[in-house]
């Protein structure tokens, strides 16, 4: 089962196979701009929901980046780190953030679904 | 995520440029900015325009700039007794690089001042600075002397390697000369000047001509292909970064001596021995026994960019000074910054430290600028 949820601070999180990855969505990525440097939280960290644990820096901006629920963080996108301009050419796919296992999966149902996401940035 | 962006502030009512309609069109990204609403990027980005710079010619709109004609027998004179270049040696057709200086021999705004006849100057200044700047000159002016704000100008910047032959008509120029140069039909005071180290042009005209003006030159085909493109200001505060030079503001501001800034050089040097300009004899003075703390380029190691406000530190963790200006500079892929650091710690090569959000990040003090500058040749 995959089910993919966004924040009001511009995150996705998707959930499959008991692992959720978490990243910025295009709106953010195509509001920074050049993206030139990524900080991302240690494997192990234990982040709770609202945490800031990551940085994007674009050219003008930094960006904290916030855990969008409470859990464990399993991997890092080392190729991010590397090559930063990755997430904004694929801010939902290959330039992804971070991985986590939650602590309750059952809080992703208090996220936005992508209707409701799709809403916001329209009224931005 | 939460974006702060670092580049503007937000003073009301917010007033456009001629070119507002143009930036639109060409899908820019507008935010406030001294006052102004002005394009930051366009769709290509800031890495992008900022690499067009370097490599080929960019246009910017700068008509935020404020621009001032002072006219008379007294021009000169008159421009001396609140700024520190050599005016009254400066030949016609020829601009200089000026401090508008306070009694206390700070730096309340840097401007250029052209010589368009012997009677005849105008002069360009910082957006936000400009207000203050004519309202100061005004109220000192003397004799025959006339001040005119020119609010409705437009300042047009054509940038790059590639700038002269995008522009013909302007070649001929030397690197900061000026001249009143007709342009597709349009009436242009014309400079060999900018801010991005590259050689170029600024370009003012009557702001009802600026938008035709500007589409005249993006139409201009460049020898590799493709025509002139537009970069907006986050790409000119790389530029302007990279080339060393300073913002003012942020790197140079009415605290900061010209001895500190390392700008002695736009003190003339009559002027040095003569004086006769706001806060001259402290401003010489420090010029004679050399500035106790100095600005300078500062070089990080790792990617993470500095930003204005990072504290810069000894080798013993003592603060020492903050960062002016920080960004990423895109062309050597690799962040930038300016700080004031006292002198024994400001030769190149020093190895001192930034505290980066609490994280201590070693790096090195840089000579300016970062990127070598490649003006036009000069007289």
């Amino acid at each position: 089962m995959t089910e993919t949820r966004f924040t009001a601070e511009h995150e996705w999180i998707r959930f499959e196979d008991g692992v959720a990855t978490i990243g910025i969505t295009a709106h953010a990525a195509s509001q920074l701009g050049d993206i030139v440097f990524v900080e991302l939280p240690e494997a192990g960290r234990e982040v709770s929901a609202g945490e800031v644990c990551a940085v994007v820096e674009s050219v003008k901006a930094a960006s904290d980046i916030f855990a969008p629920l409470a859990g464990h963080v399993t991997e890092t996108n080392a190729a991010a780190v590397a090559d930063p301009a990755m997430i904004a050419r694929a801010p939902m796919a290959d330039g992804w953030l971070f991985r986590m296992r939650l602590a309750d999966a059952g809080a992703l149902a208090e996220l936005m679904d992508e209707a409701a996401y799709a809403a916001l940035v329209e009224a931005a | 995520m939460t974006a702060e962006l670092l580049l503007t502030d937000a003073p009301n009512p917010l007033r456009e440029t001629p070119l507002a309609a143009l930036h639109r069109d060409s899908g820019a990204r507008m935010v406030p900015f001294a006052g102004y609403v002005m394009p930051v990027q366009y769709a290509a980005g800031i890495v992008a325009e900022h690499l067009a710079c370097r490599a080929r010619a960019v246009l910017f709109d700068v008509s935020h700039m404020g621009q001032a004609w002072v006219e008379g027998a007294g021009a000169a004179e008159f421009l001396e007794s609140c700024l520190t270049a050599d005016l009254a040696n400066l030949a016609p057709g020829r601009q200089r690089y000026a401090l508008l200086t306070n009694a206390a021999g700070g730096i309340d705004d840097d401007l250029m001042v052209g010589r368009l006849s012997p009677t005849r100057f105008l002069l360009v200044v910082n957006a936000a600075r400009k207000a203050a700047d004519f309202a100061r000159m005004a109220a000192t002016l003397r004799g025959d002397v006339t001040f005119q704000p020119d609010e409705n100008r437009g300042l047009l910047a054509l940038q790059g390697p590639m700038a002269a032959l995008a522009l013909p008509e302007a070649a001929h120029l030397r690197f900061m000369d000026v001249a009143e140069i007709q342009i597709a039909g349009t009436a242009c005071v014309v400079s060999r000047s900018g801010y991005t180290g590259e050689d170029g042009f600024e370009i003012g005209c009557t702001g009802d001509e600026a938008t035709k003006l500007a589409r005249t030159l993006l139409a201009r085909e460049l020898p590799t292909g493709g025509t002139v493109t537009l970069a907006g200001l986050g790409a000119r505060d790389t530029l302007r970064l990279e080339a060393g030079l300073c913002l003012h503001g942020a790197d140079i501001g009415p605290d900061i001596d010209p001895a500190m800034a390392g700008l002695g050089f736009a003190v003339g040097k009559r002027r040095r021995r003569e004086g006769g300009f706001p806060g001259a004899a402290i401003i010489n003075a420090a010029l004679t026994a050399g500035a106790v703390r100095r600005r300078v380029g500062i070089l990080p190691e790792g990617k993470a960019p500095v930003r204005a406000g990072a504290a810069v530190l000894d080798p013993d963790g003592r603060t020492i000074g903050a960062a002016t200006s920080g960004s990423f500079g895109p062309t050597l892929g690799a962040p930038i910054a300016m700080a004031y650091v006292p002198v024994e710690f400001s030769s190149p090569g020093t190895g001192l430290s930034l505290d980066l959000r609490g994280r201590k990040v070693p790096a090195v003090v840089s000579a300016l600028p970062f990127v070598p500058h490649r003006y036009a040749a000069q007289a």
